[in-house]
């Protein structure tokens, strides 16, 4: 990163611990490809409407544990996953639990910007209809460009909707997912390095787009920066071999973290 | 083995491999030479346009006739009934092994339904005719003993596999993650296949439904033992048809004098053949290149 958008010293963390009920809980999860053991043990809770940065080495766990918290491991033959998860109370690995609709709850925007091969329209209309929540052509048309307004991205594509998503920037293919993300209202947005692929304006704008999301939605965001986790997370978790090290306020972890380790690794000693 | 004979065997293989090799490419030139000679003659004779617009075709009769259309029809007609069973039974069984089916199972029924394509196409020939017509003649009784529909119902299963294997291939290539996009989204299994995979999958799905449908129309041991030897331009199925692949088969195995404006019909059909197939095959060609390139 060769552009520090806001220096670390003016960390903009808001209250010490927030005050919002608890969205995801985390008890004694262990989870496994196959006979390798990826995490082990992990036990957090995260907040409602705080921006949770997960930061650790490549290969600590960070993404596959995001992963979990919509059973997008599901999806990968061989996975188990030990312990408990809990959305709103709610067991997300019972066996009556309703994958799709979970995942309905808790969006996704991932590392590698993933527009579908159709126009700028359909992308966003996809979801809504698979989910049945435009009940008419005018109803589809608000919603889609309320989601593009909210991606920040409504402006450079509006007079293109019909046009192919692939043919837009990355950056702004990262904002239409993000965008198709948001029109089915999910309660959760999960980023796994939404940013890490784009050049720094493209990745500040993504980051203003988070501080600005952060009052809807409870937010998890995977990077590998650590000034990104920095200067949009409330809070941060530090992953190490597959370990949750350690977890709190964002400015505690940065300035004065318990752990040993964590001082390395925020201090770029290792990693 | 002295350097000098080393390097003189060198030079004598990579001469051979040379000769091998524009070889091939020699012989199929000819081919097509021969091809074009014969029917350069033929035309000489018959008007062109007598030939790809008259819609009778008794060559052989003493008042001949030259209008190839009934047997481009006979060939359409049961190439289309073959492609009604191959296009969806085969698109539907790739997305199964593609989207469905655990890795095991796919490994297994794969190459199975491939051995499928190993079988010689004489042997669908007598199924079509001994096996299938008869049973078809209980259910349609006014079926003629050849007739297009069970050459073509047995020719869609024949190119059934290359049509599933070619569409798994390309449902296969689809990046996994507009897949997650979709499951991401609260996308069932069937809505991410139906409505992200498969159209993302689309250049590289039609490319296999052209090679399936250029491969039926140049198909013909099938339709030469069961679809007759009766050049008519009919949509219905029930009856006999020829179709040119039929057709070259007839005279070649007849006694038609070489030289022959009879000998030389099999040569105007068959470039006509050779050149709906080839373009048939540069598109499926395109196709797949598109998809590759989309993908890479």
């Amino acid at each position: 990163m060769t552009t520090v958008l806001r220096p670390l010293s003016t960390l903009t963390t808001g209250a010490p611990h927030p005050a919002t009920p608890v969205k995801i809980d985390v008890q004694g999860m262990n989870f496994y490809y196959g006979a390798k053991q990826a995490l082990s043990d992990i036990t957090i809770s995260l907040n409602a409407n705080v921006v949770t940065a997960f930061i650790g080495p490549s290969g600590c766990g960070k993404s596959t544990f995001l992963r979990t918290l919509n059973r997008m491991n599901d999806i990968i033959p061989g996975t188990r996953l030990e312990g408990r998860i809990t959305i709103d109370g709610e067991d997300i690995y019972a066996p009556s639990t309703d994958v799709v609709g979970l995942r309905r709850r808790v969006g996704m925007v991932f590392q590698k910007s993933n527009p579908f091969p159709k126009s700028i329209f359909e992308n966003i209309a996809y979801g809504l209809r698979i989910n049945g929540l435009a009940t008419s052509r005018s109803d589809m048309e608000g919603r889609i460009e309320e989601s593009l307004k909210a991606a920040a991205i409504w402006d450079e594509v509006k007079d293109r909707l019909t046009e192919s998503a692939q043919a837009l920037s990355g950056g702004q293919q990262q904002r239409l997912c993000i965008a198709r993300a948001l029109a089915i209202q999910p309660e959760i947005l999960l980023m796994d390095e939404p940013a890490s692929a784009l050049d720094p304006i493209a990745t500040q704008r993504i980051e203003e787009l988070i501080y600005e999301l952060k009052s809807t939605y409870t937010i998890v965001i995977v990077t590998h920066n650590m000034q990104q986790a920095a200067r949009v997370s409330d809070r941060t978790a530090f992953f190490w071999l597959g370990r949750l090290v350690e977890s709190g306020p964002t400015a505690t972890i940065f300035t004065n973290p318990a752990e040993k380790l964590t001082e390395d690794y925020v201090t770029g000693r290792f990693g | 083995m002295t350097r000098q004979t080393q390097r003189w065997v060198e030079w004598l293989i990579e001469r051979a491999l040379l000769l091998c090799a524009a070889g091939s490419v020699l012989i199929t030139a000819g081919i097509i030479g021969a091809l074009a000679f014969e029917t350069v003659s033929f035309f000489r004779e018959v008007p062109i346009t007598e030939f790809l617009f008259g819609t009778v075709w008794t060559p052989l009769f003493y008042d001949a006739q030259f209008g190839v259309l009934p047997l481009v029809g006979g060939t359409i007609l049961v190439s289309v009934i073959a492609m009604a069973v191959a296009m969806p039974a085969g698109l539907l069984s790739a997305i199964y092994l593609s989207e469905y089916a655990p890795p095991r199972v796919r490994r297994v029924v794969k190459p199975v339904m491939e051995i499928l394509a190993g079988v010689p196409t004489i042997v669908f020939g007598y199924f079509a005719l001994l096996f299938v017509t008869p049973l078809l003649q209980r259910v349609l009784p006014d079926l003629a003993l050849f007739n297009a529909l069970s050459p073509g119902l047995v020719m869609g299963i024949m190119i059934l596999p290359l049509v599933s294997s070619l569409s798994e291939d390309a449902l296969h290539a689809v990046p996994t993650g507009l897949r997650e996009g979709a499951y991401a989204l609260g996308a069932t299994r069937m809505q991410a296949a139906l409505r992200v995979v498969v159209p993302a999958a689309f250049s590289g799905i039609s490319a296999s439904f052209i090679l399936a449908m250029s491969r039926a129309i140049g198909e013909t041991m099938i339709v030469a033992i069961a679809a007759g030897q009766q050049p008519r331009l009919t949509a219905n199925p029930l009856q006999p048809v020829e179709t040119m692949t039929a057709y070259i088969v007839q005279v070649s195995m007849g006694d038609m004098p070489t030289g022959s404006i009879g000998y030389r019909t099999i040569f105007a059909v068959g470039t006509l053949l050779f050149l709906m197939t080839f373009v048939l095959n540069l598109i499926s060609d395109w196709l797949r290149r598109r998809f590759r390139e989309q993908y890479a």
